[in-house]
This record gives structure tokens, C-alpha cells and sequence, in this order.
């Protein structure tokens, strides 16, 4: 990929206060480079969420700078897209007027839209239940639905706070497995917050794990795994290993 | 389908033997006609005089639908007026309890000293009645929106006209809903009420709740009980045609419009 140095996302000296006591985040430092996939990994209560919501500009630092390619995040936004933890459909909406929602936000015509729709329905694998009601649908489908709605604004950066948490094991497997495929294709750079361990390893190019109270970066692990990240990998040996040792890491930032 | 016929019957026998009460009650202690007319003696009544009651149960009818109407209309535009900042709501809603708390018996009066008898005066009535609970549930509605749905909105640059049309407004309609079907209710009781007043501006005619005044007044007791049961079917009526429209908006999309088979 070109431009590999190319930074994406610059968060320098970060503070975050809520009201006057409580410090979720204490001089906070992230630098992400474009077509990175990085994982914020950490126990609940050390500030994940509130890393996403700082560089989505959804709440502003209490101290410190954030950059999103160059820009102040909140003018970053038309390049950012944000998958939440829950689908957050609009329930009233079909699956396809909920995946047109962005696009029609943002002011592109109706005719405009329809085609991009389809083909990102037909990329998340939903163009059955394209006029089905969020309700009709299971837990992963809801999700695929809230991918693909997030895609089709082509974003430039994708914000993921834990978004399979809710999905059981096997959903949860192949919806990584999706989101590898898409992003091989879209090239996007992507911040990804999550529990799970053997999941950060899977996606991830970088694993930031963080300590809790207030959230500090606790250690930095770079994933090195074989470039084609198929299901096989996660019976692998190397695979194991690192998921051993970002699991040792994880329990350090507890205990520190 | 058969469970359905299963209740009507139900419902249909309840019936049945209530009439059989009733007249029981008639033989056995001899009441006389004036004070308890015999179910036989009212339906006949009916029959005799259907114009009429008809004509009543149209004019309250109409009046009912009227304030009915217009206080959705209101009351939606006055929670869309609330649901734009808490500072609103603070100043404003202590006026809208008001509005549920003031007796209707006691404003009534004032209402016919000022309008006038006749339908416009019921149809306030009806209106000032209904308004309340529509413009309660609606800021509610409009409110209480889950704050990540407002992050998606604002992750698109969405503007305070999107967010308030494309996720407030739908998300309230199920509350609406609740609040037209208690307004719907109270909206033929405010017509009746009203009509006690204010009934008509002409002698001997008017709906329901004029009616029942003067057949009281007159001691036809078996027309004031056709006149009740017109008065039930009426706010009956407006109870399923609410029903229905909720089923109808909603059931594609919210839990409280299920319908029973896909459960």
C-alpha cells in the first residue's frame, strides 16, 4: 500500500474529564497510519469508547489535540463512518431504506442511491430481506445491515465500538471473517474496540491494549500473521501463540 | 379464526344473560317502567325512533372527531415546540398539567357564555378535553430517543431539521398513538359533557348527551337508555378505528402492533 506513513488519525497529550472528578483518559497518545487496522483492547472502564466517540468528534478532549487526516475530527466526519455496539436500525425503515439512510442524510439523490444500495446488499450478502423490517431479522443480520449502512458513504475510516459483542460465537467468526473481506476491498482504515481477545487478534494489525482508571496505554502488540486471514487461521499455532500473549498482556494492565 | 368465534360467543352468552337479569330483576320487584324499562321496551324504542338517534349520535359523533382532530394537530405541533430544549419544557409543561387538572364540568359554563351553544362550543370542549394526554405522550416520544441513533445522525453532519423529522417524529409516533387512543376515550365523554351544557343552539335537537338531558327531563327512560347505549357504541367506534390505524401504522415495525399470529 502507498503511503503507509501517511497518518490518519493523530490524538496527542489526550485528556478526558467528565464533570470535575472523574478521568477517563490521562494524556492519551494514538497515532494511526492509513490502511491500519487497530484494535483498543482493554477491560471495561479504561476509556475504549470514549476514544472512538473523541475521534468521531461526538464529544470534545478536555485537554490535548486530535487530528483526523490533517483535519479537526468533527470536519472529518464525511470520510468517517461509525458502527455502534448495538445495530441501531431505524426500526420503521426496511432493511434498504436503513442501509440509504447516510446517503440520504447527506443529501445524494434518490436515483443516486439505488444502485449503490443494491450492490452493497448484495456485497453483505442481504438482497433477500432487502424489504424486510429490522425486527424480521436475527441479531447478525441486524449487524450486516449496520455494516453495509455504514459503507455506503465510503468511508475513508471506519469506527467500530464493539460491534459482534452481542452476537453468539459462530456469527460473531464470520462476520471477522466478512469484515477482512470488505476491507481487502475497500481499503479503509479502521479503529475497532473490543473484549475479545482471540477477535482483536484476528482482525488487527496493531493491538493497543489499554489500563483502566484512568485509561492509559498499557503496551502495543503488532500482529504479524500470514496476509490471508482465513478461518483456518484460528486453529493455527502462531495464532494461539499471539492470543497467549495479548492475553498476558491484558491481565498485566489489570494488576499494574 | 375459530378462537375468534369462540370469543364472540363468549361474549354474546355474558350478553344474553344480562338481559335475562334484567328482566328477572323487573318481575321480581316489580319496578315500573320509568324508573327500569324492560330490555324489550328499549330495543323497541330504538326501532321507533332510530332517526333520531342517529342524528344524535352523529352531531356527537362529529364534535368528538372534531376536538379530537384538532388537538392531535395541536398537540403534535406543541410537542414538536417542547421537544426542542429542556428550558422549553421546564417553562411550558406545568401549563399543560394544568390543562388535564382543570375540571372540564367547571370550564364549561364559561365556554357557553363566550361561544355560544352549539357544536363549536362542544367541539372545544371535546378539544381542550383530549388535548393533554396527546401533547404528553408526543414530547415523550419525540425525547426519548436512543442517544447512539442521534450519533448516526450526527456522524452524516445530519441537520437539527433531520434529526427532527427523520428520527424524532417517527420514533414518537407509537407514543402518539398511546396518547390519541386516552384522548379518544375522553374526547366523547368531553363531547357528552359539553352537550350537557352547551348542547344546541335549537330546542329538541342536538346529539347524544342533549338528548339525554331532555329524555331525562321528560322521564322516557326507555330513550335515555337507547341513548346510553348509542353513547357506548360511539366511544366503542372510536376505540377500534383508533385500534385499527395503530395496527395500521405500526405493524410492521413495532412490538405493540403484533399481530397475534406472528407471535
Amino acid at each position: 500500500m502507498s503511503g503507509l506513513a501517511a497518518p490518519m488519525i493523530e490524538m496527542t497529550d489526550v485528556t478526558k474529564r467528565y464533570g470535575s472528578a472523574r478521568t477517563v483518559l490521562d494524556l492519551f497518545d494514538l497515532y494511526v497510519r492509513k490502511g491500519e487496522f487497530v484494535t483498543l483492547l482493554g477491560p471495561s472502564g479504561c476509556g475504549k469508547s470514549t476514544v472512538l466517540k473523541l475521534i468521531s468528534g461526538l464529544t470534545p478532549p478536555t485537554t490535548g489535540t486530535i487530528r483526523v487526516d490533517g483535519m479537526l475530527p468533527k470536519n472529518a466526519r464525511e470520510m468517517t463512518s461509525y458502527i455502534f455496539q448495538d445495530a441501531t436500525l431505524l426500526p420503521w425503515r426496511t432493511v434498504r431504506q436503513n442501509v440509504g439512510l447516510g446517503l440520504e442524510l447527506e443529501g445524494v439523490g434518490k436515483d443516486r442511491r439505488g444502485d449503490k444500495i443494491s450492490s452493497l446488499l448484495e456485497l453483505v450478502g442481504l438482497s433477500e430481506v432487502a424489504k424486510a423490517y429490522p425486527r424480521q431479522l436475527s441479531g447478525g443480520m441486524k449487524m450486516r445491515v449496520s455494516i453495509a449502512r455504514a459503507l455506503a458513504t465510503n468511508p475513508r475510516l471506519l469506527l467500530m465500538d464493539e460491534p459482534f459483542a452481542a452476537l453468539d460465537e459462530i456469527s460473531r467468526d464470520r462476520l471477522n471473517e466478512e469484515l477482512l473481506r470488505l476491507r481487502a476491498e475497500q481499503q479503509w482504515t479502521a479503529v475497532f474496540v473490543t473484549h475479545s481477545v482471540s477477535e482483536a487478534v484476528f482482525l488487527s494489525t496493531r493491538i493497543v491494549v489499554l489500563s483502566p482508571n484512568p485509561g492509559r496505554i498499557h503496551a502495543v502488540v503488532p500482529v504479524q500473521l500470514r496476509a490471508e486471514r482465513n478461518p483456518e487461521l484460528r486453529t493455527a499455532p502462531e495464532f494461539d501463540a499471539l492470543v497467549a500473549q495479548v492475553s498476558r498482556t491484558l491481565r498485566g494492565a489489570l494488576t499494574s | 379464526m375459530r378462537q375468534r368465534a369462540i370469543t364472540l360467543a363468549n361474549a354474546l352468552g355474558v350478553f344474553a344473560a344480562l338481559l335475562l337479569v334484567w328482566q328477572l330483576v323487573l318481575r321480581i320487584f316489580r319496578v315500573p317502567p320509568y324508573m327500569l324499562p324492560s330490555p324489550w321496551a328499549v330495543t323497541k324504542t330504538v326501532g321507533a325512533r332510530f332517526p333520531s338517534l342517529v342524528s344524535s349520535f352523529l352531531i356527537t359523533a362529529e364534535e368528538a372527531a372534531g376536538g379530537l382532530v384538532v388537538s392531535i394537530v395541536v398537540g403534535v405541533a406543541v410537542a414538536l415546540v417542547f421537544a426542542q430544549s429542556r428550558w422549553v419544557r421546564r417553562m411550558l409543561y406545568p401549563w399543560t398539567l394544568l390543562l388535564q387538572t382543570v375540571p372540564i364540568v367547571a370550564v364549561a359554563p364559561l365556554i357557553l357564555m363566550w361561544f355560544g351553544a352549539g357544536a363549536p362550543s362542544v367541539t372545544l370542549i371535546a378539544f381542550i378535553i383530549s388535548l393533554a394526554p396527546i401533547i404528553a405522550n408526543t414530547t415523550q416520544g419525540l425525547i426519548s430517543v436512543d442517544e447512539n441513533l442521534v450519533h448516526l445522525f450526527l456522524m452524516h453532519n445530519a441537520s437539527r431539521s433531520q434529526i427532527l423529522f427523520k428520527l424524532r417524529l417517527p420514533n414518537s409516533v407509537p407514543s402518539l398513538f398511546v396518547g390519541i387512543r386516552i384522548a379518544s376515550g375522553i374526547a366523547v365523554i368531553g363531547a357528552i359533557t359539553g352537550e350537557l351544557y352547551a348542547g344546541s343552539s335549537r330546542v329538541g335537537e342536538g346529539g347524544l348527551g342533549y338528548s339525554i338531558l331532555y329524555a331525562s327531563s321528560q322521564l322516557q327512560t326507555d330513550y335515555l337508555f337507547a341513548l346510553v347505549a348509542a353513547a357506548t357504541v360511539l366511544g366503542f367506534g372510536f376505540l377500534f378505528l383508533v385500534m385499527f390505524l395503530e395496527w395500521y401504522f405500526l405493524h410492521n415495525w413495532h412490538e405493540s402492533a403484533r399481530t397475534p399470529e406472528a407471535e
